[in-house]
C-alpha cells in the first residue's frame, strides 16, 4: 500500500505557488502565501492576506509574548505553524465599543477573571470569544492565521505581500 | 459550498418573469430501470453510461458519473453562489429562492447561435426533483461525493440505491466546531475514520484548560485532524463563524466536478498539499489563468470567473465566505465588486 505524505507548510519551509495568466491582471487573484507573510513581518504584526468586505483573514507572525487584544466580536485563530499559547480572562470592562469592528490593541494589562488558556499546535482552532481579552505566547517562531473583521490592528500592504507580475 | 440558511433560503428577488413550477417524474425506463425526469421543459433521462437531457430544440449528453457529482454538489450547496456549471452547456444559476436553469447560457457558441435556453424555477420546487433524481440515478456502492478511488462505479443499469450517502446532513457549525451543542468533533467512534491520504496527519486534541464558568467560552479543535477525516470530496462545511465569514474548509481530490461560475468573490487558502485551479471567464468559458496554489498561499476568485480544480494527492482547502444577506442587492444592481482588494 502507497504511503501518502502530506505536505504542510512552515516558516522554515514552505513552496509557495503562482498566478500562471493567460489572459488577466494577476493582481485579481490577490495571490499570496500565509508562511511568507508571517516570516517577513515583525511579531504580532496581523497583515491582512484576505478581504472580503468587512471582513478579513490575518496572517500573524507569532513570536514572543504579544500585547492583550480584544473585540466585540468572536475571532478563530488557527496555528499554522509551531507552538502557540493563548491566554484568556474575562474583561470586567469591555475595552472593545458596542458594535466596533475588529480587534483593539488594550493600553495595559486587563482587569478581570482568567476565563483558560489554550495551546495550539499546527491545525488547531482556537476561540477568541467575544468580550474576552487575549494574548499569545510563542517560544519559537510560529505561524497563525486569524479570522476577524477589519479593524484597528489590522495591516494592509497587499502591493508587498502579492503577485503583481505575470 | 457552505452557506448560512438565512442565505440559502433569502426571500426570492423577482425577476418579474414567468416561473416554471411544472415538474414531473416518469415511470422507470423498461430497458434501464431509470425514472426519468421533467422540469419545465427540460426532460432528464439516464442510461447505463450517460445523462441525457432535452429542451426545446436542443440536446446534451453528460457522462453519467460526471453528471451526478455535479448534480449531488448543486444539491448539497443548495443552488450554491453565483451558476454551477455541470459542463460547458448545462447548469443552474441561483438567484436566492429562485434558480435558472439552463442549456447552453454561458456557451459562447450556443449564445451566438442563439441556441441558448433557460427557465426559472422557485428552487422549491425545483430542489425536490433533483433530490428524486440523484436517489433514483444513484446505484448501490456508489457514492457521487467520495474520490473516484474510495467507491464503486455508477455505470450499469438500475441496480439498488445509496441512500444514505446521496443524503448526508450538511454539516453547519454554528460557532465552531467541538464547542457544547455545535457540531462534534469527528472520530472513529463517530464514523469518522482518518482518510487513507491522510494517515500521518497528527490526531493529537489541544491542550485547552477552562476555568469554572468559561466552559461554553474556551474552546478549541483540531482542524486538520477534523479535515482528515472527512468522508467526502469538494463539499465544504462551516467550522467556524465571524458574523457572515464563514470559515469552509474541505478535503480535495480529484476533480471539482463542476466549474463553478462565481456572482462573489470567494477565497481559497491552501492548508495542505497543492491545488490547481483553471480559471475561465464567466460568460464565455475563455480562459483566463491557472492558479497553483500550494501549502499556505491564499488567493481569491474574482467575482467575473468560472473555475474548477485539481488535487492529485488529497489536499485541505480553506474555502472563505462571506455569506451577507446584502450581496445579493449589490449583485442585481451591478454594485457587487469583481475583485476584493484593488491595489
Amino acid at each position: 500500500m502507497t504511503n501518502y505524505q502530506t505536505k504542510f507548510g512552515s516558516l522554515q519551509d514552505f513552496d509557495k505557488g503562482r498566478v500562471e495568466i493567460v489572459d488577466d491582471d494577476p493582481k485579481n487573484y490577490v495571490f499570496s502565501n500565509v508562511f511568507e507573510v508571517a516570516s517577513t513581518s515583525a511579531p504580532y504584526e496581523r497583515v491582512a492576506v484576505a478581504k472580503n468586505f468587512e471582513y478579513v483573514i490575518e496572517a500573524v507572525r507569532a513570536e514572543g509574548t504579544s500585547g492583550w487584544y480584544s473585540a466585540d466580536h468572536d475571532e478563530f485563530a488557527l496555528c499554522m505553524d509551531g507552538v502557540i499559547e493563548v491566554h484568556l480572562v474575562k474583561l470586567d470592562e469591555p475595552v472593545a465599543p458596542v458594535g466596533h469592528q475588529g480587534a483593539v490593541a488594550l493600553e495595559a494589562d486587563p482587569d478581570g477573571r482568567k476565563m483558560g488558556r489554550l495551546v495550539l499546535k499546527r491545525g488547531h482552532m482556537g476561540l477568541l470569544p467575544r468580550g474576552s481579552a487575549y494574548r499569545f505566547h510563542a517560544g519559537q517562531p510560529a505561524a497563525m492565521m486569524i479570522q476577524t473583521i477589519q479593524g484597528d490592528v489590522t495591516v494592509q500592504k497587499w502591493a508587498e505581500i502579492c503577485q503583481t507580475a505575470a | 459550498m457552505a452557506m448560512l440558511e438565512s442565505a440559502a433560503n433569502a426571500t426570492p428577488r423577482s425577476s418579474g418573469a414567468d416561473l416554471v413550477r411544472h415538474t414531473k417524474i416518469l415511470p422507470p425506463d423498461n430497458v434501464n430501470g431509470y425514472q426519468a425526469f421533467e422540469a419545465g421543459s427540460f426532460q432528464f433521462k439516464r442510461d447505463e453510461y450517460f445523462a441525457r437531457i432535452t429542451w426545446p430544440g436542443g440536446s446534451h449528453v453528460i457522462a453519467v458519473d460526471y453528471f451526478l457529482r455535479a448534480l449531488m454538489r448543486d444539491i448539497a450547496w443548495g443552488f450554491f453562489y453565483g451558476t454551477v456549471n455541470f459542463d460547458s452547456v448545462f447548469g443552474t444559476t441561483n438567484h436566492y429562492g429562485e434558480v435558472t436553469m439552463f442549456a447552453g447560457l454561458y456557451n459562447d457558441a450556443f449564445k451566438a447561435a442563439g441556441r441558448d435556453f433557460s427557465e426559472r424555477f422557485p428552487s422549491d420546487v425545483l430542489m425536490p426533483l433533483f433530490k428524486s433524481m440523484i436517489g433514483d440515478w444513484t446505484n448501490a456502492g456508489y457514492d457521487p461525493f467520495a474520490a473516484p478511488m474510495e467507491t464503486g462505479g455508477p455505470w450499469g443499469r438500475k441496480n439498488g440505491a445509496n441512500d444514505d450517502a446521496v443524503e448526508r446532513a450538511r454539516v453547519t457549525a454554528a460557532r465552531m466546531v467541538g464547542l457544547p451543542g455545535d457540531t462534534p468533533v469527528r472520530t472513529d467512534q463517530n464514523g469518522f475514520p482518518v482518510n487513507r491520504m491522510f494517515s500521518d496527519v497528527p490526531q493529537d486534541a489541544p491542550l485547552v484548560e477552562i476555568e469554572p464558568g468559561f466552559e461554553n467560552e474556551v474552546g478549541a479543535f483540531n482542524l486538520f485532524g477534523y479535515l482528515s477525516r472527512s468522508d467526502v470530496t469538494w463539499n465544504p462545511s462551516v467550522c467556524s463563524v465571524v458574523g457572515e465569514s464563514l470559515f469552509c474548509p474541505t478535503s480535495e481530490e480529484f476533480i471539482l466536478p463542476v466549474d463553478h461560475g462565481n456572482d462573489r468573490c470567494e477565497w481559497f487558502v491552501v492548508l495542505t498539499d497543492e491545488i490547481v485551479w483553471d480559471v475561465k471567464d464567466k460568460e464565455t468559458g475563455k480562459n483566463r489563468a491557472r492558479v497553483i496554489m500550494k501549502a499556505g498561499d491564499v488567493s481569491c476568485m474574482p467575482a467575473d470567473i468560472r473555475h474548477t480544480g485539481y488535487a492529485d494527492k488529497r489536499s485541505m482547502l480553506l474555502v472563505w465566505e462571506n455569506a451577507s444577506p446584502k450581496i445579493p442587492e449589490l449583485i442585481q444592481n451591478g454594485l457587487a465588486p469583481v475583485v476584493s482588494v484593488s491595489f
